[in-house]
C-alpha cells in the first residue's frame, strides 16, 4: 500500500518534471519559486503548442482564403471556444482575447468612460485593488468628470462588506472588484457584490488575475458583466489574456482600438464595426499566445481544479505554521477564505533586505507594495514579502524558505 | 588633497574581492550600512527624499570648503550598505571630480543588480542626486 504522503509526492514529481525552468539553478542554489502571484512558469506543452504552431500552422488569422490562414483561424478560435468553456460563458463571441488582464480592464473602462458614465456618477472599487484596476478607473471617472469610490478593507484583509453596501448607491453605474488579492490573498465574495451592484442597476467588472489559477470561474454563476484574467500567471504565455463579457453588454460599448479586423466597412466618410469578439481585437493578434493559453486550460484539466486547490491549501497552511516560528513575524491578510498567497513582515528587518539575501539562496519571492500601494499606505508598512504557490511548489521548498528568511534575519538583527 | 576616487574604488573592489561568498559580501554591506553617516533629522524630510520603488533613501549634501560633504539614510539596511559605499567615494571631493565620477565600481564588486530599475530601490536616481548637488555647489562657488 502506498502512504497517502508518497502518492502525494508522487504527483507532485510528476507536475514538476513538466516545468524545465525549475530544475535550474539560481546563484548556484536550486531554484525555489515562489513568486506565482507574479507569474508562473510555463509546462512544456504551452511552450510545444507555440513552437507547433510556427513551425506547421502560422498565417494572419481571419484575412486569407489559403490553406494557411484558414488553419491558423480555425486554431485561434478553437482557442476561443475553449475559453468560453472555461469561464461557462455563454457564447464563444463573448470571450475577447486581450494582452491580459490590465488590457481587459483598459479596455472596459475606456469604453464605459465614454458610453456610460456621466458627471456626478460614481465607480466603486476597493481598497485592496491592484494599480490595474485603481488608475484606468481613475482615467475614465476624470474624462466623464466621475468620482471614483473606495471600499474599506478590514484589519484581517477581508473586504467590509458593510461599507460596500454603505458605498453602493443610485449613483454608482459600476463596480469593479478584484476577486482574489493579490497582497493578502482575500477571497472576495464576487457573487454576493455582484448581486447587489445589480439592484442599484450597476454592472460588475471582476478581476480574475489571481482567481483562473486557483480556481473555477464560472461566469454564470456569478452574473457579473465583466471578468478578467491573465493566461501568464495561469501556466500560460505572456501577452495573452482574457475579457468576458456579456455580449449585451459588450455591443453596447464603443470599440477601444481601431484598425483591421474590427470593421465591416471602410470609407473616410463613415466606418461601420465589426461584430462580437472582433470590434474589440483590432489589428493582427498574438496568436500563438491565444493558441497556447488554451493548451495551459488543458494542462490545469487535466490536474484538476480540486487537486489545485488541494495542494495550494496545504502549501499555504505548512508555510504559514513553518513561518510561525519566526520570532517577530507578522502576516498581512489572514482572511479565512484564502488564496494560494503568505504575505509578511519580520520586525526590525524591511522586506527589501530580507527578498535580497534570499534570492542570494535561490529563492524567488515578491517584495514591496505588490502594486496595491494605498492598501499598504492603509496598513502602515513599506511593503511585505509575499510567497506565493502554484500546484509544483513542494513542503520542501517551504523549508528552504523558512530557513533563508531566518538566516536573513539573523544577518540583519545581528 | 583628498584621495582620488579612482582609488577609493580601487580599494573597495579589492575590499570585496576578499568576500567570494555572496554571504560574507551582504554582511560586510550591512556593517557598512550601520557606519553611513546619517542625514540630520532636521533634514530627513520629504523633500530630500529619493523615492524608490522599495526603499526609501534620504540624500543631503553640504559645502566645506572646496569639497562636498554627503550624509544619507535609508530604511533598508542593504541600500544604507550600498548608499555607505558611494558617499566613501564621493564624498570630501571636489564638486568637478564628483560630476565626473564614474561609478563603476558597483559593477566590478557584483552589486549590479541592485541598481537596475527593476529592484526600484531609489539607488540610480541616488547616484543622479549625489551629482547634481555638487553641479548645484559648483555653481555656487563659481
Amino acid at each position: 500500500m502506498i502512504l497517502v504522503k508518497e502518492k502525494e509526492i508522487l504527483v507532485n514529481e510528476a507536475i514538476r518534471a513538466q516545468f524545465p525552468i525549475l530544475s535550474r539553478e539560481v546563484n548556484g542554489k536550486p531554484l525555489v519559486y515562489l513568486d506565482n502571484a507574479a507569474s508562473s512558469q510555463k509546462p512544456q506543452r504551452v511552450m510545444d503548442a507555440i513552437t507547433h504552431y510556427y513551425t506547421f500552422d502560422h498565417s494572419n488569422v481571419h484575412r486569407g482564403v489559403h490553406f494557411l490562414s484558414q488553419l491558423a483561424t480555425e486554431k485561434y478560435e478553437a482557442a476561443r471556444t475553449k475559453m468560453q468553456h472555461f469561464v461557462n460563458a455563454r457564447e464563444s463571441r463573448e470571450i475577447i482575447f486581450t494582452k491580459g488582464c490590465t488590457d481587459g480592464i483598459n479596455l472596459v473602462a475606456y469604453g464605459i468612460g465614454r458610453s456610460i458614465l456621466k458627471p456626478g456618477d460614481e465607480v466603486l472599487i476597493s481598497e485592496m485593488e491592484h494599480h490595474s484596476n485603481i488608475v484606468p478607473w481613475q482615467m475614465a471617472a476624470d474624462q466623464a468628470g466621475a468620482k471614483l469610490v473606495v471600499i474599506n478593507v478590514n484589519d484581517d484583509g477581508t473586504l467590509n462588506m458593510d461599507d460596500f453596501h454603505a458605498k453602493l448607491s443610485d449613483k454608482t453605474r459600476i463596480v469593479s472588484i478584484v476577486h482574489i488579492s493579490n497582497s493578502l490573498g482575500t477571497i472576495n465574495p464576487a457573487k454576493e457584490i455582484t448581486a447587489a451592484a445589480h439592484k442599484k442597476g450597476a454592472l460588475v467588472l471582476i478581476d480574475g488575475a489571481q482567481a483562473a489559477p486557483h480556481m473555477k470561474i464560472d461566469v454564470q454563476e456569478i452574473g457579473c458583466d465583466f471578468y478578467v484574467f491573465s493566461g501568464h500567471k495561469m501556466y500560460g504565455p505572456t501577452g495573452s489574456g482574457i475579457l468576458y463579457g456579456k455580449a449585451e453588454v459588450l455591443e453596447s460599448l464603443p470599440p477601444y482600438q481601431g484598425g483591421g479586423e474590427m470593421i465591416k466597412d471602410v470609407t473616410f466618410e463613415k466606418t461601420t464595426y465589426n461584430d462580437l469578439p472582433f470590434k474589440f481585437e483590432a489589428g493582427t493578434p498574438n496568436i500563438e499566445a491565444g493558441i497556447a493559453l488554451a493548451e495551459a486550460v488543458d494542462f490545469i484539466y487535466d490536474i484538476g481544479y480540486e487537486h489545485i486547490g488541494n495542494v495550494e491549501r496545504n502549501l499555504v497552511s505548512y508555510a504559514t505554521e513553518r513561518l510561525s516560528e519566526i520570532e517577530g513575524i507578522r502576516f498581512v491578510g489572514t482572511a479565512k477564505e484564502k488564496a494560494s498567497v503568505v504575505s509578511f513582515l519580520v520586525d526590525g528587518t524591511h522586506p527589501y533586505d530580507v527578498g535580497a539575501i534570499i534570492d542570494k539562496m535561490g529563492v524567488a519571492v515578491r517584495t514591496g507594495h505588490h502594486c496595491t500601494q494605498p492598501l499598504m499606505d492603509k496598513y502602515g508598512i513599506p511593503g511585505t514579502i509575499r510567497a506565493s504557490f502554484a500546484v509544483y511548489n513542494t513542503y520542501e521548498e517551504i523549508d528552504v524558505l523558512t530557513d533563508s528568511v531566518k538566516r536573513a534575519v539573523k544577518m540583519l538583527r545581528a | 588633497m583628498s584621495e582620488r576616487i579612482a582609488d577609493i574604488q580601487a580599494d573597495i573592489v579589492a575590499e570585496f574581492e576578499m568576500l567570494p561568498d555572496w554571504m560574507d559580501k551582504y554582511e560586510h554591506l550591512i556593517d557598512l550600512g550601520k557606519n553611513l553617516p546619517l542625514i540630520n533629522q532636521t533634514h530627513k524630510l520629504d523633500e530630500n527624499l529619493i523615492k524608490g520603488c522599495q526603499s526609501r533613501v534620504w540624500l543631503h549634501a553640504d559645502a566645506d570648503g572646496l569639497v562636498v560633504k554627503y550624509t544619507a539614510d535609508s530604511d533598508a539596511i542593504i541600500t544604507k550598505g550600498i548608499i555607505a559605499l558611494m558617499v566613501r567615494v564621493l564624498s570630501n571631493q571636489p564638486p568637478e571630480e564628483i560630476v565626473r565620477a564614474d561609478m563603476g565600481f558597483i559593477d566590478q564588486i557584483g552589486l549590479k543588480e541592485h541598481l537596475s530599475p527593476t529592484r526600484s530601490n531609489g539607488l540610480v536616481s541616488m547616484i543622479k542626486q549625489m551629482k547634481y548637488y555638487a553641479l548645484a555647489l559648483q555653481a555656487k562657488q563659481m
